[in-house]
C-alpha cells in the first residue's frame, strides 16, 4: 500500500481539524457583523456609527469593559454547562432553571447565615448554588438514564418549574419586605465585590484600566470554573468516560463504562455549572433575588457553547463577545440612534452562521459521500 | 473491438494519486474481475467510467469510440450502468417506481405504470432477477434491493454494467444467487465489471481477472492460470499465508472458560440461546461456527457482559460472571473484539492512544485516582502501535481516519494487548483484506501460543478450519456438533450449520430441562 500518501493525508486532515476548529467560529462572527451591517443600512441606519458605539460601548473604556465582563460572567458559567452535557451526548436546554435554583439556594443561605465572615459564607453560598443546580438536573438526570426519557423536554419542564417556584417565594415566604416582590439584600460579606473595590484610589488613578465599573470578581469564578472543565475533560477518568460516551455510548458500554451512570454525572455537572451561575449572578450584581435576575443567561448559554463548538476554554471568547453585544446595545441607542433589538439580530446571525456551517459542512460531506456511493 | 476501453487513466485525490495510468479493457459477453485491497482504487477507476469523477489523464472508450463521460447520466446513456456499495433507492417507493425513476414511460407528464410494470416484469423474468415489483423497497431485505439496482440499470439499457464489491452486504446464499444472475448476463452478452476484494469470489465467477495495487494495474490473469496464493501474492505485494497452519498442539491447560446450560433471549423476545454448554481451556481456540442469526451474537454478548442471560452460568477461571457487566468482565480478564468495530469495537473521534487505553483507563498505570496519566498512555501507545504495526504518522490521529484494516489492528492491539485470560473474537476478520486477515490471524495464534483461552465466533469456514482446535456449530441456539480440527471440513461443517444435524438436534432437545414461558 501507498503509506506515505496515507500517512500525509491523514496529517494534511488533523492539521485542516484544528484550523478549521478555530477558524470557523471566527468566519462566522465576521459574517454576522456583515450582514448585521447590511440589516442596520437596509432599515435606515448607519451600520458604521451603530458598530463604533458598539465597540465603544464594551471595549471602549475601563468600565465599558467592565460591563462586558459583567455580562460575560454567567454566559462563560452557562456556555460551560450547555458544553459539558454535549461532550457527553446531552443537551440540557434547562440551564436556566438550575440558574435559577442556584441563584435561589445562594440567596437563602447567604440570608440565614448573615452572620459569617465573607471567607466562610462566599464559598459556602458558591457550593449551595452549585448542588442546588445539580440537584435541579438530578431528576430528568435520572429519568433520561432508567427510563430514556428525552433531556430535552425534561430540563425544560424544570426550568418552568424553577423560574415559577423563585416567582412564587419572592412574592411570598422570602419577600423583603415593601412593596417590591424581591428578597433583602445580601449582607456584605457575601457579596461578590466589584473588582475596581479591591484597589486603591491612588491605584486606580495611575492605573486608569483598573476602573472597571460594574465587573465583579464573578468573573474569575466563571474562569477558574473554564479551567476546571477543561482540566476535568481532558485530564480525568471522568471526563474522558463522559467524551466516550458523547462520542459513541455503544463503544463505551462494550468498553464497560456504565452509560447510565455518565449520563447521571454530566447531567448533574451541568446542572451545578448553571447553578454556579446563578450565585454570581445574585451576588455580584442584584445582591438580591428577584424572579427576573436573568435575562435568559441559560439560553444563551446554549448559543455560547454552540459558537464555542463545546471547548471549554473556547467558552470564554464566546461569551466575551454575546457579552459584548449585550453591553454595548444601550450605547448604540443612544449614540448612535440604532435600536437596541438591533443587537439580538446580530446575537441570531452569529448563531445563525455557526449552525449554518454545520449544516453547509455537513452538506459538503453528503455530496461527497452520495457522489461516491451514487448518482442518477 | 472491446465494448470499453480505459487508457491510461489516472486520477489524483490531495495527496493520494488514485489511478496511476490505468488501462484495460473490457470485451462483449465478459466478466471481468477486478480484484485489489481496500484503497487499491478500484472504486475511483470505475467512478470516473461512470462520470462521477473527471480523470486528471487518460481516456475512456465505449465501442472504440473515445467518451467523454462527464455524468452518470452520459453514462447511462452510453449503455454504462453501476451499482454501488450503498444503494440510492426510494425507500418508500416501490420495486418499479425507483426502476422507472428518472426514465418514466407515459405521455404528457402521466406516467403509464402499467407499461413500466410488465417491462420489470420482463427483465426480471428474462434474467432470473426475481422480485416483487410492487414491493416497498424499505420492505426489502438487502440482496433484494441489490436486485432493484441491477434492474434499474438494465431497464435504463445498461450493456455494461459495473458492480462495486457487491458481495459486501450478501449472505452466501445471496452471494450464489447474484453469481447466477450475472451468469445469465453475460449469457445475454452484457459485459460485466466485478469489484471485489475476496479471493474465492474471483476464482468462482471471473473469466478474467484484472489486479490493481496502490493505483496501479499489477497483473492481469484468468482463474485457470492461477490460484488463490498467487492471485494473494499479485494484491498485497508479496507473500501471503491463506491458511496459517497451526505448529503445535493445543496444550490445553486449566479451563479458562466455562458455559453452562446457558439460554439468552435476543433483542425481539425470543430465546437465542436455548441451552448451550461447552468450556474453553488455556491455549486452546474454540471456534463457534454457524450461520449468522443462530444465537451467535447474543451469546458473545452474553459472555462479555452485554446482555444478560435467561438462565445458566458463564464462569471465567472459577469465577462467576454471569450476571457481571462489561466492566466486572474486563477486569476479570476478559478481552473482546466486537464483531462491529465501528459501533462497538473503536470510538472514532477519539485519538488512536485514546482508543487504545479504553477499558484500561481507569486502572492503572494509565490512571491514578480520578486522573488520567497521559505520559503512560502515551509510552503505551507507542508500543502498541509498534508491536502491532498499525499504520499511522502519530498515535494522536483520530481512528476514524485510518483504513478498515488499521483499525482493527488497532482493536486487536487493544484487546490482545491488554494481556487477558480469555479472548471473545468476534467475527475478527470481516471486510478486511488478505494482508490484514493474516496478521489478525497471527495474533490470535499468537494469543493461543501464549496460553490464553481464546472463543472465536466466525460466518467464514475457512477461518474457522484454519485457526480452531475445536469447532462447535451453533444452528438454532444449540450447539449441534463438537467437532475435533481434524475432523472438521467444509462439508461437515455446512452439513450440520444448515441443520443437517437433525436428529440430534431434537435429541438434545428432549434432554434440555424443560423451560417456561420463553418464546
Ligand atoms: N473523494 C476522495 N477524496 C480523497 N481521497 C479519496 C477519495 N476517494 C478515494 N480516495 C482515496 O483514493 C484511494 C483509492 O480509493 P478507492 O478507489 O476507494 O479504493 P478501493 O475502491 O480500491 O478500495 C484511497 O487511498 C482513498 O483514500
Ligand atoms: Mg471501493
Amino acid at each position: 500500500m501507498n503509506e506515505k500518501r496515507e500517512q500525509s493525508v491523514l496529517v494534511q486532515r488533523s492539521w485542516m481539524v484544528a484550523a478549521q476548529k478555530i477558524g470557523a467560529p471566527l468566519i462566522s462572527a465576521a459574517l454576522a457583523v456583515v450582514v448585521g451591517s447590511f440589516i442596520i443600512w437596509a432599515s435606515g441606519y448607519d451600520p458604521r456609527a451603530a458598530f463604533i458605539a458598539l465597540w465603544e460601548g464594551s471595549f471602549g473604556s475601563p468600565k465599558a469593559i467592565g460591563d462586558t465582563l459583567l455580562k460575560a460572567t454567567p454566559l462563560i458559567l452557562t456556555g460551560l454547562a450547555v458544553a459539558y452535557g454535549f461532550r457527553a451526548g446531552l443537551f440540557n436546554i434547562g440551564a436556566e432553571g438550575q440558574l435559577f435554583l442556584g441563584g435561589l439556594a445562594a440567596t437563602w443561605l447567604g440570608l440565614s447565615l448573615a452572620g459569617l465572615p465573607w471567607f466562610l459564607l462566599i464559598p459556602l453560598m458558591l457550593l449551595a448554588s452549585m448542588l442546588a443546580g445539580a440537584a435541579w438536573a438530578f431528576v430528568p438526570a435520572i429519568l433520561k438514564a432508567r427510563i430514556g426519557a428525552h433531556e430535552v423536554i425534561t430540563t425544560m419542564m424544570f426550568t418552568y418549574i424553577g423560574r415559577y417556584l423563585v416567582s412564587y417565594l419572592v412574592i411570598g415566604p422570602l419577600k423583603a419586605p415593601g412593596q417590591i416582590p424581591q428578597t433583602a439584600e445580601l449582607p456584605g460579606a457575601g457579596q461578590l465585590s466589584r473588582i475596581q473595590a479591591l484597589f486603591s484610589e491612588a491605584t486606580l488613578a495611575s492605573f486608569e484600566f483598573l476602573k472597571l465599573g460594574r465587573g465583579h470578581l464573578g468573573i474569575v469564578v466563571a474562569v477558574i470554573a473554564a479551567v476546571l472543565v477543561w482540566f476535568v475533560l481532558k485530564h480525568t477518568t471522568l471526563g474522558y468516560e463522559n467524551r466516550a460516551v458523547g462520542f459513541n455510548p455503544w463503544a463505551s458500554q462494550t468498553a464497560g463504562i456504565s452509560v447510565q451512570s455518565t449520563t447521571v454525572k454530566a447531567l448533574c455537572i451541568s446542572g451545578g455549572l448553571a447553578g454556579l451561575a446563578g450565585s454570581t449572578e445574585v451576588m455580584g450584581v442584584h445582591h438580591r433575588l428577584f424572579d427576573q435576575f436573568s435575562s435568559g443567561f441559560g439560553f444563551t448559554g446554549i448559543a455560547v457553547a454552540l459558537l464555542a463548538k463545546n471547548h471549554p476554554i473556547g467558552v470564554i471568547p464566546a461569551a466575551l463577545l454575546f457579552g459584548a453585544l449585550a453591553a454595548g446595545a444601550g450605547r448604540m441607542q443612544f449614540q448612535a440612534d440604532v435600536p437596541q433589538k438591533i443587537v439580538l439580530i446580530i446575537q441570531a446571525l452569529v448563531i445563525f452562521f455557526v449552525a449554518a456551517e454545520e449544516i453547509v459542512l455537513w452538506l459538503i460531506r453528503r455530496r461527497q459521500k452520495e457522489a461516491v456511493s451514487h448518482a442518477g | 473491438m472491446p465494448v470499453l476501453e480505459l487508457r491510461e487513466v489516472t486520477k489524483a485525490f490531495p495527496g493520494v494519486l488514485a489511478n496511476d495510468r490505468v488501462s484495460l479493457v473490457l470485451e462483449k459477453g465478459e466478466i471481468v474481475a477486478l480484484l485489489g485491497e481496500n484503497g487499491a482504487g478500484k472504486s475511483t477507476v470505475m467512478n470516473v467510467v461512470y462520470g462521477l469523477l473527471s480523470p486528471d489523464g487518460g481516456e475512456v472508450l465505449m465501442d472504440g469510440r473515445p467518451a467523454r463521460i462527464k455524468s452518470p447520466r452520459q453514462a447511462i446513456d452510453l449503455g454504462i450502468g453501476m451499482v454501488h456499495q450503498h444503494f440510492m433507492l426510494v425507500e418508500p417507493l416501490t420495486v418499479t417506481e425507483n426502476i422507472v425513476l428518472g426514465r418514466e414511460p407515459g405521455r404528457f407528464g402521466a406516467i403509464d405504470f402499467a407499461t413500466a410494470r410488465r417491462r420489470v416484469e420482463e427483465l426480471s423474468l428474462r434474467y432470473g432477477l426475481k422480485v416483487d415489483p410492487d414491493a416497498r423497497i424499505i420492505d426489502l431485505p438487502v440482496g433484494m434491493q441489490q436486485r432493484v439496482e441491477i434492474l434499474k440499470a438494465l431497464y435504463q439499457g445498461a450493456r455494461v454494467l459495473i458492480l462495486d464489491e457487491p458481495t459486501a452486504v450478501l449472505t452466501p446464499q445471496e452471494v450464489r444467487e447474484l453469481f447466477s444472475v450475472i451468469r445469465s448476463l453475460v449469457d445475454e452478452g452484457l459485459s460485466v465489471v466485478f469489484i471485489t476484494h475476496k479471493l474465492e469470489e474471483v476464482m468462482a465467477v471471473a473469466d478474467r481477472i484484472i489486479v490493481m495495487r496502490a493505483g496501479r494495474v499489477v497483473g492481469e490473469t484468468s482463474p485457470e492460470k492461477t490460484d488463490d496464493v498467487g492471485l494473494a501474492r499479485l494484491m498485497v505485494g508479496r507473500d501471503v499465508v491463506l491458511r496459517i497452519e497451526k505448529t503445535t498442539k493445543p496444550t490445553c491447560g486449566d479451563t479458562v472458560l466455562h458455559v453452562e446450560d446457558l439460554r439468552v433471549r435476543s433483542d425481539r423476545g425470543l430465546e437465542a440461546v436455548a441451552g448451550v454448554t461447552f468450556s474453553v481451556c488455556g491455549g486452546e481456540i474454540v471456534a463457534v461456527a454457524g450461520v449468522s442469526g443462530n444465537g451467535q451474537t447474543e451469546l458473545v454478548e452474553s459472555i462479555v457482559g452485554l446482555r444478560r442471560p435467561l438462565a445458566g452460568t458463564i464462569l471465567l477461571k472459577g469465577v462467576d460472571i454471569t450476571r457481571a457487566d462489561a466492566r466486572t468482565s474486563i477486569e476479570a480478564g476478559l478481552s473482546h473484539i466486537p464483531e462491529d468495530r465501528h459501533r462497538r469495537g473503536l470510538i472514532l473521534q477519539f485519538d488512536l492512544a485514546e482508543n487504545l487505553v479504553l477499558g484500561d483507563h481507569r486502572v492503572p498505570p494509565y490512571a491514578k485516582g480520578p486522573l488520567m496519566r497521559p505520559g503512560q498512555v502515551g509510552a503505551m501507545a507507542a508500543t502498541r502501535i509498534a508491536d502491532y504495526d498499525i499504520r499511522t504518522p502519530s498515535a494522536g490521529v483520530l481512528a476514524g481516519n485510518l483504513s478498515g484494516g488499521n483499525q482493527q489492528k488497532l482493536v486487536v492491539a487493544r484487546e490482545i494487548g491488554r494481556d487477558p485470560e480469555l479472548l471473545v473474537a468476534a467475527q475478527p476478520t470481516r471486510g478486511l483484506d488478505v494482508g490484514a486477515i493474516e496478521f489478525v490471524h497471527r495474533q490470535i495464534l499468537a494469543a493461543r501460543e501464549s496460553g490464553k483461552a481464546v472463543l472465536l465466533v466466525s460466518l467464514e469456514l475457512e477461518e474457522v478450519l484454519s485457526l480452531a482446535d475445536r469447532v462447535l456449530v451453533m444452528y438454532e441456539g444449540r450447539i449441534v456438533k463438537e467437532l475435533a480440527s481434524g475432523e472438521a471440513d467444509a462439508e461437515t461443517l455446512g452439513y450440520y450449520m444448515t441443520g443437517g444435524g437433525g436428529e440430534k438436534l431434537s435429541a438434545q432437545e428432549l434432554q434440555a430441562p424443560t423451560h417456561g414461558g420463553n418464546a
